[in-house]
């Protein structure tokens, strides 16, 4: 098992020196002269010359590759066009919001699929399955802005029942920073009347974020255990007398489930793209909006440090992904030789 | 005579497809005596598996009962439920590849069986199926226990089952053609392994077959099906070195020993949704006469225990017997 | 087509079908479908913002446009868009996964490996990190899609490729001395098609959904382009009051993507012979 780990991360390394380097190639391909940019518009010829010295832009294109891999393997990314703080910074300021919004949606996403996946196949052609298959595939044909947008019309705007926007009240103001994350935060301290609010202030977008995953999540237990359903050791196991309830809940769901298992790598990454455009529409202080406002004001920097951040978490959960998927099928672990 | 373990009487099972109702088994009568091993012999499409799948109580879910009782220990499973029968009749399987759940392990599959149907507490269950691993040749019984199915090879994995079918002391062992998936010694040695064990725990078998060699090696009793019916039945003695039913004679000409006579039996096996009227073999009989489509030939005993569907059986073919 | 036969029994899928055909009706025949053509780059201030009536099925925008003629109209945008991009996506991904499965070797290997980096981060980020480096619009969307999909279609080619090079009839083919051009062309590929052809469909919603998306933050389609996307990012300060501005739009986008999605299932369903046997 041990082995099996360290060959997957090891596999993943590739790609994510591949993306460094695309980011690179990206960040050159710019049209105009960085330099020229940085230095602004009043910029005289010596100032842009200098400026170009300084960040290295008259050295060797494989020299300046370097240089980038480094700066980013330390965690370096520049500085924002559009703010002048370095992007770390703000991306590390802005990370915790998104995280807790993707992870909210994806626990949704996972604890309503299943089950409901589960009971669509067990009830094969019946009513619930028949539903199941259609929120299942309109769930993913929903477009995530547009569902946010009616969800804010109805409850925040007709109903008044949920707030609009943002993480918390503004009258209430933030938990004090530990994690970044407003409910745990709030738990720490101790503040309950900050954690139902963040609370509340998570339901839309979350509910709006999950439903992609929900959708595809249902479907993929549910064709995962209608195929298990077919299989002889399923018939085994009813002639030899397991009990029913054992039967579906625990034997056919463990098989089913590695196929929701991996659903759920590719998952992730369906939540951060969908983050984008529900965080502009809740006016989420989420790494969404920084993109969002990256791309506005040409922060290419910005831009290139969130698909570098994006994609390394992407690659840490798939290869969490692929463990748990080992640890649920012995099998799998052994197949890699 | 002591009643019956098992007693079928005039089942027939429907199953509805897209092609129309095929009627899969008609008005079959069978019975296994306490400590008894019935052999099931026919071709592909005679409805053997159905009719193993019916004692079990794993019909698909598109089948149904028109009439018929199958009684086991006195109790109608079809009136009552299957669950009655659980735990007591123990099955092994035809592929071992495909019957065990391969993300638990070997010994947690076995063991739930036995947690609901076995008497003993865990840790007994755990010793009853080391000494059953241990009876039927598996190497290594106790870390077989914490293995997973891929772990085992395919002749181990056919032990394996064979352990779980008597994992909770069954009174019948219904098994369905368990050596297909094996290499010939294998074959062997598995079957050898199940007639011991039959013997020494005096358990009924009911074993489904299309070989005769097999058939003979472990059967005391035979019934040969034909398209969903009972064609002929008795002690495999008999039946084999005087099969009276001219599908039976055909059927052992063609078995591979019998060098002399590699005759094919003309024609097909007709399709469970148009069976033809009347015997079910006229079609393809060399003895039909006009009576043969129109009347259903009835079961009818030659002393003994000997039975026959065929009321022209002394016409047939000179006998060629499985010595 | 057999498939096709297969198709319409799923009603399901056949559903699919009649959407899509649908859609590409009215995109074909926008022009003399809308009642108000013009409303694709005219405004009429004095009928801004005013609710669905008979004369304006679905309402105003805010600048007096008919949305309903902008629905129509916008159909055929991102019906175009769509094609475009999933067809650069499959000449790109196509070729590149015959040839990395067909040949072994290093080269094989950095083919897979680079689509590994394309499917390293998700979808829309990439396009946005592209789309940022060209010129904002429509265009750039277009090509930052198909250079975030081609993957998508190289890995499907590569696992059927790498699928068929192993099977007998290939092993055949190349014992009578068929050069590996003809095998793959001629043989490979029609195997592979049903999966490739799958793929693209589901692709089409896909892109659609995306390309919306792209719309709706600025990065896709510009003023006054009626593309439904837009439209909805333009309604948003309108609300409360102009509930039909987002609605209509965004109801478009649903029923397209939602015809493509059952489409592709259904086609995905047709193609595979164990889940139809298991349909009974």
């Amino acid at each position: 098992m041990a082995r099996y780990v360290i060959r997957r991360l090891l596999l993943a390394l590739p790609a994510l020196f591949g993306l460094i380097l695309l980011t690179f190639v990206l960040s050159r391909v710019i049209p105009g002269d960085p330099a020229a940019t940085l230095a602004g518009d009043a910029a005289t010829p010596a100032m842009i010359a200098e400026i170009r010295a300084q960040y290295g832009l008259d050295r060797p294109v494989i020299e300046q590759a370097f240089i980038h891999v480094r700066q980013v393997l330390t965690g370096d990314f520049g500085k924002s066009v559009f703010s002048g703080r370095p992007v770390a910074e703000e991306i590390l300021q802005r990370l915790p919001a998104t995280l807790e919004l993707t992870f909210v949606a994806l626990l949704i996403a996972v604890f309503l699929g299943v089950p409901l996946g589960l009971f669509a196949a067990l009830n094969h052609n019946g009513i619930i399955d028949h539903l199941v298959r259609v929120v299942s595939v309109g769930g993913l044909a929903l477009a995530s802005f547009w569902l946010a947008i009616m969800l804010q019309l109805l409850f925040a705007m007709e109903l008044d029942l949920l707030p609009l926007r943002g993480r918390i009240d503004v009258a209430l103001g933030m938990p004090p920073r530990v994690t970044g994350f407003v409910l745990l935060d709030s738990l720490i301290a101790g503040r309950f009347d900050l954690l139902m609010n963040g609370i509340s202030h998570l339901i839309l977008p979350a509910i709006t974020l999950s439903l992609p995953g929900l959708a595809t999540i249902a479907r993929f237990t549910r064709s995962g255990v209608l195929e298990v359903l077919q299989k002889d050791f399923v018939l085994y196991a009813q002639a030899v007398g397991y009990g029913r309830f054992r039967l579906a809940a625990i034997y056919v769901l463990r098989n089913a489930v590695t196929l929701v298992v991996t659903q759920i790598g590719l998952l992730f990454g369906a939540l951060i793209s969908g983050a984008v455009a529900v965080e502009a529409i809740f006016d989420w202080p989420g790494l969404g909006t920084y993109s969002v406002q990256a791309i506005i004001s040409a922060d290419y920097k910005a831009l290139l440090a969130v698909t570098l951040v994006v994609g390394f978490v992407y690659a840490v959960v798939n290869v969490l992904v692929d463990v748990a998927q080992a640890i649920i099928d012995p099998r799998v672990a052994e197949d890699v030789a | 005579m002591t009643s019956p373990l098992l007693s079928i009487q005039d089942l027939s099972v429907h199953i509805r497809g897209d092609a129309g109702v095929a009627r899969i088994l008609d008005g079959i009568t069978l019975s296994v005596p306490p400590g008894v091993t019935m052999g099931v012999v026919g071709e592909s499409g005679c409805g053997k598996s159905t009719l193993l799948r019916a004692v079990l109580g794993i019909l698909p879910r598109n089948a149904s009962i028109p009439h018929g009782k199958l009684e086991f220990k006195g109790k109608d499973l079809i009136q009552v439920n299957w669950s009655a029968a659980r735990g007591r009749i123990g099955f092994v399987p035809q592929d071992p590849y495909l019957s065990l759940n391969p993300v638990f392990r070997a010994g947690d599959q076995i063991r739930e069986i036995m947690r609901k149907h076995a008497q003993g507490t865990r840790k007994d269950h755990a010793r009853t199926l080391i000494d059953l691993f241990r009876a039927v040749q598996l190497p290594d019984p106790v870390g077989a226990l914490a293995k997973y199915p891929h772990q085992f090879s395919g002749g181990q994995r056919q032990r394996l089952l064979i352990a779980a079918a008597l994992a909770c002391a069954p009174d019948l062992l219904v098994a369905d053609e368990p050596t297909t998936a094996l290499d010939v010694t294998t074959q062997r040695e598995i079957l050898a392994l199940m007639r011991n064990l039959v013997s020494d725990k005096g358990l009924s078998l009911l074993f489904v077959t299309h070989d005769f060699g097999v058939l003979a090696a472990l059967c005391d009793r035979v019934t040969v099906l034909y398209a969903g019916r009972v064609v002929e039945s008795g002690l495999t003695s008999d039946v084999l070195r005087h099969p009276q039913h001219p599908y039976t004679r055909l059927l052992l000409a063609c078995h591979p020993d019998r060098a002399v006579n590699l005759l094919g039996i003309p024609g097909t096996v007709p399709a469970a949704t148009q069976q033809p009227e009347g015997c079910r073999f006229h079609p393809r009989c060399p003895i039909a006469r006009a009576a043969c489509s129109k009347e259903v030939p009835p079961l009818t005993p030659l002393g003994s225990s000997h039975l026959v569907a065929c009321p022209w059986y002394p016409d047939a073919l000179p006998e060629q017997a499985l010595a | 087509m057999m498939v096709l036969r297969v198709l319409l029994r799923d009603p399901v899928a056949a559903l699919g079908l009649f959407i899509v055909l649908f859609a590409i009706f009215v995109a074909i025949f926008a022009n003399w479908l809308a009642p108000y053509p013009n409303d694709a780059f005219e405004s009429h201030l004095l009928q801004r913002l005013k609710p669905p009536s008979v004369a304006f099925p679905f309402g105003t925008d805010n600048l007096g446009r008919d949305i309903f003629s902008r629905v129509i109209l916008g159909t055929r945008n991102a019906l175009l868009v769509a094609v475009a991009v999933i067809t650069a996506a499959m000449l790109i991904g196509v070729p590149i996964g015959l040839f990395a499965g067909w040949r072994e070797g290093w080269l094989s290997e950095v083919l897979m490996r680079t689509t590994d980096v394309f499917l390293a981060v998700p979808q829309l980020i990439l396009a946005l990190a592209l789309g940022q480096l060209l010129a904002p619009g429509i265009g750039a969307a277009m090509v930052a899609l198909a250079l975030t999909y081609w993957p998508f279609f190289a890995r499907t080619v590569f696992a059927e490729t790498r699928r068929l090079r192993g099977s007998l009839f290939v092993d055949a083919l190349a014992g009578i001395g068929a050069s590996p051009l003809r095998i793959l062309f001629l043989h490979v590929l029609p195997n592979a098609a049903p999966a490739v052809l799958v793929r693209a469909t589901i692709g089409m919603g896909f892109t659609i959904l995306t390309a919306a998306i792209l719309g709706f933050l600025g990065v896709g389609a510009t003023p006054p382009s009626p593309d439904w996307g837009l439209a909805v990012s333009e309604a948003r300060q309108h609300l409360p009051e102009a509930w039909w501005f987002p609605t209509f739009p965004g109801l478009a986008i649903l029923v397209l993507v939602l015809g493509f999605n059952l489409l592709g299932d259904g086609l995905r369903d047709a193609a595979d012979p164990k889940i139809r046997r298991s349909k009974r």
